[in-house]
Order: C-alpha cells, then sequence, then structure tokens
C-alpha cells in the first residue's frame, strides 16, 4: 500500500524533557491509524509536529511524497484535544474565517459548508454566536470546520468527547464516510472500543518511545494467548474439572448459556493444537461451547504499558 | 496563501463590533465634553458673586486708589469710628471691611492695616488689596525722600530679553511653552494610547487561549503572523476610536460653547489673561501663537511623531502580546506587567522632568536613544529642535528593537499559547525561548 504519511525517526526535547525519543510511524492512504497511549506519552507533540504546530528536533515528516511544507497545511484537517471557537463570533462567520485560513476562497467555502449544515441539520445555526449553543454543538461546528477543506489527512485528537452516544455515532459515520471518500485518518483516543472499531493500524506511545505499531489484527495475533472459552455438558462436573485442571492451565469463565454445563477458559501449549484440545473435550462429554479468546484493544494496551 | 489581510480583518471586526468598544467610542467623548463643562459653569457661577468691600481710611491717604473692578465693589466710608463700621459691616451683606489707621509714620502703618471679615479673605483678593496699599506706600515714601511721582514713572522699565539662538532664530517664552505643550501632548498620547490598546491586544491574546480556539488556528497560520494580525487589527480599531473621539469632541465642544455661550479660555486662564484680552490683546496674542507655531519645525515633527508613535506603539504592544501568551487569565499578568509599565513611566518621568529643564542634556539625550523610553522622550525634545541625524537613529534604533522584540515575542507567544494550568516564571518563560 502507498503511504501518505511517513514520520522518520523524530525526537522533540522540551529542555530537560524529551516529549518524543526516535518515533517513526508510516500510515498508509485510505486508513484509520490509531495513535495511542496513556496521558503525558507525547501523541500530542507528534500531532503538533505533524501539523507543523512545533518543530522536531531531529527527523523528518513525508507528507504524500514530500518533506513537509507550509502549504501542506490545506491538506491537514486537524480537530485538537484542546478545541474551542471564538465565543462571540457567529457560527457562519466564524467557520468562514477558518475556511479561509485553510485557503478555501470565500465563495467555495460558503457553498461547502451549505452543504455540511443540511448534512448535519445545523442550518439554522448560521447566525448564532457559539456562546448560544451547548457544547455538543459547538463540537459539531467544530467537526464541520476540520472537515471542510476536503483534507487528505485528517487528525481527529479525541473526536467523541462531548457528544451524547446519539451523536457520537453520528460523527463515527461520518469519520468511515471520509475514509471511503478516500481520505487517511489518524485518531487518538482513549475509547478503546472506538479504536476496536474503526482503525486498521494502530501504534501505541508509551514515556515518549514507541512500543508497539502494526496492523491490528497483526497485533492481536501477536499477543493472542492460546486461550479458549469452552462450555462442556458432561455427566459429572467434579470429575470432569479435576481432570481437566491436571492436563490443562485453567481459568474459570462466565458466559450466557442456556445450557446446564462446565464454563471455562483453558490455555493450552504451543505443542497442543486447538483441534487436539476438541478433540480431547469431546472424548469428555458433549461441547456446547468453544470460542478463541482474542485480546481487547484495552487489553493490548494496559498489557504493554504495564510491561514497559 | 497570505493569511495576514484575513486575521487583520477579524480582528478588526471583531473589536469594532463588540459593544462595550462601541459604547465608550460614543459615551467617552460625551463624558469628557460633559465633565468640562460643568467645570466651565461651575468656575462663571463663582466669578459672577460681587464681593462688597467697605473701607475706613483714617489716615485718608488711600481713598482713591481703590476702584470698582467686576467683581470687588469698594464703599469708602467716613465719620464713623471702628467699633461701628464693624457692626455695620458684620449685619449687612458685606464681604469684609478694610480699617486703615491714623498714623504719621509710614513704616509703622504698613503694620496696623487690618482686613475684617466673616471667613477667611480669598487670596487673590487679600494679594490685590496688599498690591494696592504696597503701591501707595511705595510712592510716598519715594516722596518723602524728594523723587516726585513723573521722575518714578520715568525710571520704570519694563524689561522682557529677546531670545535668539545662535542660528538666528527667535525664541520666547511664549515659544517655549508652546513646545512643550507639542511635546508633552505627543508623548501623553502616545502613552494613553499604549496603555489602553497594548491592553486590548493582551486580552485578545487571552481570549484565545481560554476559548481554546489558539490550537484551531495556528494549525493554519504561524503564530507569527498571528502575533502580527492581532497587534495590526487591534491598532486600527484604535485609530478608528481615537479618530471617533477626537471628531466628536470637537463637535460637541463647539455645540457646547455655542448653546451655553462658555468661552472655552476662560477656564483656565488666569486674571491677567483676561485683563490682557480685555484690553484688546487677544489678537497680539493669537499672533504671536500663530507666529510661533511657524517658528516650529512642522513637517519634522508631523513625520517624526507618526515614526516614533507607531514605533514605540508596535514596540510595547508586542510585549503585550507575550504577556498575554504567557498566562491563563488576566489576573495572572500583573507580574508581568511591571517590566512593561517600568519604561514606560520612567519615559514619562525623564520627559517631564528632565526635558522641561534641559531639553538637550545628558540625562533627555540618553533617553531619546533608548528605545523603551525614546517614543514619548524624543517626541517632547524634537520642538526645541534636536538635530536630524540624532532623530534618524533614535528611530533606526526603535525598530530595530520592534522587530527583534516581535521575534522574541513570536518565541514566547509560539509556546506560551499551547500551556495551560500553570502561571509561568521568569524562568520558565526564560527557558521556552529555547524550545
Amino acid at each position: 500500500m502507498e503511504k501518505l504519511l511517513e514520520v522518520n525517526n523524530v525526537s522533540k526535547t522540551y529542555g530537560d524533557y524529551k516529549a518524543l525519543n526516535d518515533v517513526s510511524i508510516e500510515v498508509e492512504k485510505g486508513s484509520i491509524f490509531g495513535l495511542l497511549g496513556p496521558n503525558g506519552a507525547g501523541k500530542t507533540t507528534l500531532i503538533r509536529i505533524i501539523n507543523q504546530i512545533t518543530m522536531p528536533d531531529t527527523g523528518s515528516v513525508i507528507l504524500d511524497g514530500e518533506p513537509l511544507q507550509p502549504h501542506h497545511i490545506q491538506y491537514i484537517g486537524y480537530l485538537p484535544e484542546e478545541r474551542g471557537l471564538y465565543k462571540t463570533m457567529k457560527v457562519g462567520e466564524q467557520a468562514l474565517y477558518l475556511a479561509q485560513l485553510k485557503g478555501l476562497s470565500k465563495q467555495e467555502a460558503k457553498e461547502r459548508l451549505k452543504y455540511w449544515f443540511n448534512r448535519l441539520q445545523i442550518g439554522d445555526w448560521w447566525d448564532k454566536k457559539i456562546q448560544e449553543l451547548s457544547k455538543g454543538m459547538a463540537q459539531k461546528i467544530q467537526f464541520v470546520v476540520t472537515v471542510l477543506h476536503n483534507p487528505k489527512l485528517l487528525i481527529f485528537d479525541e473526536p467523541f468527547s462531548g457528544f451524547d452516544p446519539i451523536n457520537a455515532n453520528l460523527i463515527k459515520d461520518e469519520i468511515l464516510k471520509l475514509r471511503e471518500d478516500g481520505a487517511t485518518i489518524i485518531f487518538s483516543t482513549h475509547r478503546m472500543e472506538s479504536v476496536e472499531e474503526m482503525c486498521d493500524h494502530i501504534a501505541l506511545i508509551h514515556k515518549s518511545n514507541k512500543i508497539l505499531d502494526g496492523r491490528l489484527i497483526d497485533i492481536k495475533r501477536q499477543y493472542r494467548s492460546n486461550i479458549f472459552e469452552i462450555g462442556l455438558k458432561t455427566t459429572n462436573h467434579e470429575v470432569t474439572s479435576v481432570l481437566l485442571k491436571e492436563k490443562f492451565e485453567v481459568f474459570p469463565a462466565t458466559f450466557k448459556s442456556i445450557n446446564d454445563e462446565l464454563q471455562y477458559k483453558v490455555k493450552i501449549p504451543d505443542s497442543v493444537s486447538p483441534n487436539d484440545l476438541v478433540n480431547y473435550l469431546t472424548s469428555q462429554g458433549q461441547l456446547t461451547h468453544f470460542v478463541e479468546v482474542i485480546p481487547s484493544a484495552s487489553d493490548i494496551f494496559i498489557e504493554t504499558v504495564q510491561k514497559n | 496563501m497570505n493569511h495576514l489581510p484575513l486575521i487583520i480583518k477579524r480582528e478588526y471586526l471583531t473589536k469594532v463590533r463588540n459593544k462595550s468598544f462601541i459604547i465608550m467610542t460614543f459615551l467617552s467623548p460625551i463624558i469628557f465634553v460633559g465633565i468640562f463643562a460643568l467645570v466651565a459653569y461651575l468656575s462663571s457661577l463663582n466669578n459672577d458673586t460681587v464681593r462688597n468691600i467697605s473701607i475706613l481710611d483714617e489716615s485718608g491717604l488711600f481713598a482713591n486708589e481703590f476702584t470698582n473692578s467686576s467683581t470687588t465693589h469698594y464703599k469708602i466710608l467716613s465719620g464713623t469710628s471702628l467699633a461701628d463700621a464693624k457692626k455695620e459691616a458684620e449685619s449687612t451683606e458685606i464681604y469684609g471691611l478694610l480699617y486703615i489707621p491714623k498714623t504719621e509714620n509710614l513704616e509703622s502703618l504698613s503694620k496696623e492695616i487690618t482686613f475684617y471679615s466673616e471667613d477667611s479673605p480669598s487670596l487673590s483678593l487679600m494679594g490685590n488689596i496688599n498690591d494696592i496699599l504696597e503701591r501707595e506706600v511705595n510712592t510716598l515714601k519715594l516722596k518723602e525722600a524728594g523723587i516726585d511721582s513723573e521722575t518714578i514713572k520715568d525710571l520704570h522699565i519694563n524689561i522682557s530679553a529677546n531670545q535668539e539662538t545662535f542660528k538666528g532664530m527667535e525664541t520666547s517664552k511664549l515659544g517655549a511653552g508652546l513646545k512643550l505643550g507639542f511635546g508633552g501632548l505627543a508623548g501623553y498620547l502616545l502613552f494613553m494610547f499604549i496603555i489602553i490598546y497594548g491592553n486590548m491586544i493582551m486580552r485578545s491574546v487571552i481570549e484565545e487561549k481560554t476559548s481554546r480556539v489558539i490550537e484551531v488556528i495556528i494549525s493554519s497560520v504561524k503564530p507569527r503572523v498571528l502575533l502580527l494580525g492581532k497587534i495590526f487589527g487591534t491598532t486600527l480599531a484604535g485609530v478608528t476610536q481615537f479618530l471617533v473621539w477626537v471628531i466628536l469632541i470637537l463637535i460637541l465642544m463647539a455645540a457646547v460653547t455655542s448653546i451655553f455661550g462658555i468661552d472655552p479660555t476662560s477656564v483656565s486662564a488666569s486674571g491677567q489673561a483676561i485683563e490682557k484680552t480685555v484690553d484688546g490683546g487677544t489678537q497680539q496674542l493669537i499672533q504671536e501663537v500663530m507666529m510661533e507655531i511657524n517658528n516650529l519645525p512642522i513637517a519634522n515633527l508631523i513625520i517624526m511623531f507618526i515614526l516614533f508613535f507607531v514605533g514605540g506603539y508596535l514596540l510595547y504592544a508586542s510585549m503585550y502580546a507575550s504577556v498575554g501568551a504567557a498566562v491563563d487569565s488576566e489576573t495572572d499578568t500583573q507580574q508581568f506587567m511591571m517590566p512593561i509599565l517600568m519604561p514606560l513611566i520612567l519615559a514619562v518621568y525623564v520627559g517631564i522632568f528632565t526635558v522641561i529643564d534641559n531639553p538637550h542634556g545628558t540625562v533627555s539625550q540618553v533617553f531619546s536613544y533608548i528605545p523603551f523610553t525614546s517614543p514619548v522622550v524624543m517626541l517632547m525634545r524634537i520642538p526645541f529642535g534636536v538635530p536630524l541625524w540624532q532623530q534618524i537613529i533614535s528611530v533606526v534604533i526603535l525598530f530595530a528593537t520592534f522587530v527583534g522584540m516581535v521575534w522574541f515575542a513570536a518565541k514566547i507567544y509560539r509556546v506560551g499559547i499551547l500551556m495551560y494550568g500553570k502561571k509561568p516564571t521568569y524562568k520558565e518563560i526564560f527557558k521556552w525561548l529555547k524550545y
């Protein structure tokens, strides 16, 4: 796949504090890239470097084949975590101003705003001041302003904060639609279920270093623990339990079921294949439930951060 | 993509449309002229009262010397005793009683004259009376010494030394006053302008921080461009407000003077000046003033006024902007205001005390080169004639410092606008310069 953004060996120091240490990431065109990490890990610094708000001490950033230059800001849409709008300015005026700063002509900006305002059904807010709107309403405006100039690269830092579940879904769908239309998206969030749902690729930054990077599915494979959740109907639960515990590493498990059964998580060693486990279990009774336990993004996050 | 005009336009429109800005623009001149009219009215009220003063002159030497004026009427008493006169003065609407006892000796007389009144009399009235008495006693003493009044008149010569520079330019006391007026006005105007609109820039930077819009903006615009746009936009709004003020004040003044018939010069002018105008000196005075104005280096003054005003204002404005960037709220600005206000206040004091005393002294010269004080001090000095090369050096230093200050402010600004939460120390701000 073609790369839209390459960050190569970027370091950044503030005084004595190293905010980024030799970090590299590659973002494929048309993908959704999850930038994860605990608070204060250096994500915002990296995002600010991509936005040319701060300059890296060393390393380079390549956007669409070219080293980052001032005119590139028109290809990037950025929704910062610390965001807001001019409180006393009218919605329409403000959106026009911000769009013009991104290089759109006034006429073009007006047309696109009309389209987006209709799409999100906020057309009648045009002459309202931001301070008259609720936080969620202001966030919608902020979203529109971010995507208005059809940027190739969209960077969303906690895009769902301040939205109720309905609007959060609405925004999520808009983001997915933008990706379909060809935009590449960098997505920084602490909401792991959105990562799970949306990201193709993730990178994890911790204490200024990148400690994990890759396609989400590959990372999950890498973090697979060979644990299977099983349900087994037997004639004597106690005896089977003892047998299972002798043969495998076993953890208690609970899941919804209509059967009266043994419920366990079973970890098998590398020498044993899942088929062997199934064969053994069927020999003991009736197998009602057999699922591989896939590590969640949240598990991976916690495990990796704690390990480092 | 040139963002600067866009930013200037937004800053300007936001300021100009702001309700409190509009109210201040139109209310201030009204308040100003209102206070002026009130003062003028009150002082004319004061002048209208006529004071009646009785004089009991037992010596018979001074009776003819007291002539009525518009505010004081004298009444010569005769044939009453002091006790009766006092009683009468107390019971009637008489302001005071001047008692001159009979005496042979003029010297002892001077110590025995007494003025009786209910309250302590006004200083100017006592001064007048003392003057009259003194003049007459002097004349009498000279007569005693055998010099007659004609000789005395001949002897009395008024001296008013002509002043001329070595280049042959005539100068005068009036001219010096005018020059001070020009310089003082220019310096004061700049001082006010910096404080009012510098603060406005600072608030607008803080507003962007507190509303958290700043990161959205600087992902599209370089902080330096935003900083310059803010300074220029606010300056334009300030100039607009100033112009409206000047025009409104002129119109209102004209209206007030024509409606109430107040002579604006009467408010500040002292009694002597009024006398001068009364005896037809007005035209002469105006002529003298016009001549002095013509003698001033007008073109030089105007050009330098604009250059120093713009340079000085921009220099301080960028300092205000960096203070705004360094803090989170207006209440935190206090500790950083000192380094801005100190040189400004110093400039005004140096301007007032040193330049008046000696416009070309060492202190005045030094302070008219230091960029933080030069706009005020140099503007005050120029009417007194400063060599052009000195002015040019000072302007160059000023603008070079401005460029340096913008660079410095932009550094603080770039880091500061993204810092939230804690109030930085000077040490931390110094560190930011290296980021």
